[in-house]
């Protein structure tokens, strides 16, 4: 990281740990929101914006993480970092299993196979009802107590989330950056060349969908702490889609625009709605325009327009 | 890199926003009722009739309960549990309200209903007919003025065996936990007296064509039983009829199957179809006369049970709000007050609350019949303060299992 990018960046992260005790509860849960979203929706990035493939399932390693938390926390009582470890096991575990089927398609045929494997995903979680509960979804998943203090208010499940976030920032910023990252990121540019530098294509893809099934597994074992409920919407392509939309609304292909496009959208289908219920539209607009004018999504344009 | 001051900026953003909606439920000065209900999304318009019911409600009682003036505050969650929590948590976190009316969806019922119960919040729940969550998983905060999936069903089951004379009776309906609660109630009661369910098929949301589904249904029975609702019960009806299965295999159903909100579309296909519910348009009580006169009046159509549970909502909330004289800031004497209430005279006919949270109300057995070329919810049975629980103890009726797919096990249906 470059001095001219540090201070604004510690900038950042010190209004993110100085502000929340000021906000009031309602305000500081959407923040918290954001920043899980933020996370699920920088994995989705690793994917889109990094290696260029265009996932419409990464709801489903999300989800699997939240049922694995809501699952074990529920019926057998586990502790918090128990049911971290096996959700983001098993998010990870079952994007190695998808990423063999997945990862031998490109394009349309990549953006089709995962859209099934969400569905089967999402068919799992409504038809199995023993384990999922169906359609009511599973209820009572109460927030832990870690090193003696309970996290069952909104201010200190906001600095977990805040930690988590930092950690997978970091994490993710370490990926991107490394040569593993700049290969991601040649086979996105031009694969054909990749490959005849000798590069092993197919395991970077690989990895990376792995990869970035682990952190939508973070995010997902965060989501359901913090909204203390699973249900099949969790893994249903409406929210793959939706976190596709913050991908590429906030900039694809960076680690900030994902962020900036979770909390574009958090903050309208929360706030905006609670002005006008045509607040899709307007996010529809907003979208478009987006698409339009600035490809590279709203950090594109504000880099532009700096230059 | 400026783009993360962006970052910051929009972070720093949402502290304005938020206090801007925040801090508006005082201590004097009026009562905020909220109501979450879909605007947007596959049930919006039954959302619509919700607040249709409340605004008429209101606009009745001048805006004014309990001797305090009312404001009405609509969140839109969209049918999505997150969505839903998020926004009570923005009603309820916020201080923008007072006492939550809602939801529709049951899955959103299920999602708010540890929050509410955490928060200690009056909640009315006028639609959602979960059983669980007035049963196994049932809150002391949350109060419901509709009813459980299956407690129209269970006086149902019983009338269609000693009444109806029927023997035999495929299912056909939702493959998810409303389905299955309806049916299941239905399935327990009729082979209790005797009937035999011999057949029951699931289909999901949605589907566009019931033909394969009616192919795979039994003619050797006395009767079908569907349970559909809106744009699915309209096509389910329409394709029965097509199929030339109307008029030979008798069609009776779960109430929401002929409810008004989808019987106001629906055409001469759905005439004599049977269904049970706790509420018809035409129920002979003075007080449904008036309401749906007014309904009618202000909104060119029939109340559906949608617009009553709603409107039946506010009566209690009425009720408990005088009885408490106002007093919104005390909540256990508030959900105290509620859960007491005992209503005379609600459109549906009268209301108590069980210890549960429950209504014990009237079951209508309702026919649907063309009348001045209108067609009708006619009653023709009603099975006066119907219990969620039936005949059955409540002890031993919770030791069951939920009613689901699988419970009761459906020992007549042939492989």
């Amino acid at each position: 990281m470059t001095a001219r990018r540090a201070i604004p960046f510690s900038a950042c992260a010190a209004l993110l740990l100085a502000v929340p005790p000021f906000l009031p509860p309602y305000p500081l849960t959407l923040l918290t929101q954001i920043l899980i979203f933020a996370i699920f929706a920088m994995s989705l990035d690793l994917l889109l914006g990094y290696t260029g493939l265009a996932s419409l399932g990464h709801a489903a390693y999300f989800g699997i993480a939240a049922y694995a938390v809501a699952i074990l926390a529920t019926r057998s009582q586990a502790s918090f970092w128990v049911c971290l470890l096996a959700a983001v096991f098993a998010a990870t575990a079952v994007a190695a299993v998808f990423g063999f089927v997945a990862i031998r398609a490109v394009g349309v045929y990549f953006l089709m196979i995962t859209l099934a494997l969400g569905m089967v995903v999402w068919g799992l979680a409504f038809r199995w009802v023993s384990v999922t509960m169906g359609d009511n979804g599973i209820s009572g998943i109460a927030r832990p107590t870690l090193f003696g203090v309970s996290l069952a208010s909104p201010l200190p499940f906001h600095y977990l989330s805040l930690a988590v976030f930092f950690v997978a920032f970091a994490l993710l910023w370490l990926v991107v950056r490394s040569p593993f990252g700049l290969s991601l990121q040649g086979i996105r540019e031009t694969e054909r060349r990749m490959r005849a530098l000798g590069y092993d294509v197919w395991l970077h893809k690989y990895l990376a969908f792995v990869l970035a099934g682990g952190f939508a597994g973070l995010a997902g074992a965060l989501w359901a702490y913090y909204d203390g409920f699973v249900s099949p919407v969790e893994v249903h392509l409406v929210t793959s889609v939706e976190t596709l939309l913050m991908v590429a609304l906030g900039g694809p292909g960076t680690l900030f625009g994902p962020i900036l496009g979770a909390a574009v959208i958090v903050l309208f289908k929360n706030l905006l709605s609670i002005y006008t219920k045509r607040w899709l539209l307007i996010l529809g607009l907003v979208y478009i325009g987006v698409i339009v004018l600035t490809p590279k999504g709203i950090l594109g344009a504000l880099r532009g327009a700096r230059r | 890199m400026r783009s993360a001051c962006a970052v910051a900026v929009l972070f720093a953003s949402i502290l304005g926003t938020g206090f801007a909606a925040r801090g508006e439920a005082s201590a004097k000065g009026p009562i905020n009722v909220g109501l979450l209900v879909p605007e947007t999304g596959p049930l919006a318009a039954n959302g619509k009739d919700m607040i249709n019911a409340m605004k008429l409600f209101l606009e009745q009682r001048q805006n004014k309960l309990g001797g305090r003036p009312v404001t009405l505050v609509i969140e839109d969650d969209a049918g999505v549990p997150a969505t839903g929590l998020t926004k009570a948590r923005s009603l309820i976190d916020g201080n923008r309200i007072h006492v939550l009316v809602g939801p529709l969806s049951a899955a959103v019922g299920y999602a708010i209903a540890p929050y509410v119960t955490e928060k200690k919040f009056p909640t009315l729940f006028p639609i959602v007919s979960s059983e669980d969550l007035t049963q196994r998983k049932r809150s002391e905060y949350i109060i419901r003025t509709g009813w459980t999936s299956a407690q129209p069903s269970h006086p149902f089951g019983k009338y269609a065996y000693d009444t109806l004379h029927y023997k035999k009776i495929a299912m056909i309906g939702y493959d998810f936990s409303f389905g299955w609660e309806v049916a299941a109630g239905f399935q327990r009661t009729f082979e209790d007296a005797g009937g035999q369910i011999v057949q029951k098929l699931w289909s999901p949301l949605g589907t566009a064509d019931y033909g394969p589904y009616l192919a795979q249904l039994k003619r050797d029975v006395d009767a079908v039983y569907a349970i559909f609702s809106g744009a699915d019960a309209l096509r389910f009806a329409k394709q029965y009829a097509d199929a030339g299965l109307k008029g030979k295999l008798p069609l009776i159903g779960g109430g929401t199957f002929t409810d008004e909100h989808v019987l106001r579309t629906m055409g001469d296909e759905s005439v004599g179809i049977v269904t049970a519910l706790h509420y018809s348009a035409v129920v002979d009580t003075p007080a449904n006369k008036k309401f749906a006169e007014a309904y009618q009046a202000k909104y060119s159509q029939v109340p559906s049970y949608y617009s009553e549970g709603t409107y039946v909502s506010c009566l209690a909330l009425e009720k408990a709000l005088e009885s408490v004289g106002g007093d919104v800031d005390d909540r256990e004497k508030l959900v105290a007050a509620l859960r007491k209430v005992d209503l005379g005279s609600a459109p549906r006919g009268p209301i108590k609350i069980d210890s549960y949270g429950n209504p014990v109300e009237n079951v209508y057995v309702r026919k649907v019949e063309k009348v001045n070329g209108k067609l009708q919810n006619t009653v023709v049975h009603t099975f006066p303060s119907v219990s969620q629980f039936w005949t059955y103890k409540p002890e031993e009726f919770l030791k069951n299992p939920v009613y689901s797919r699988d419970f009761p096990p459906c020992t007549h249906c042939q492989k």
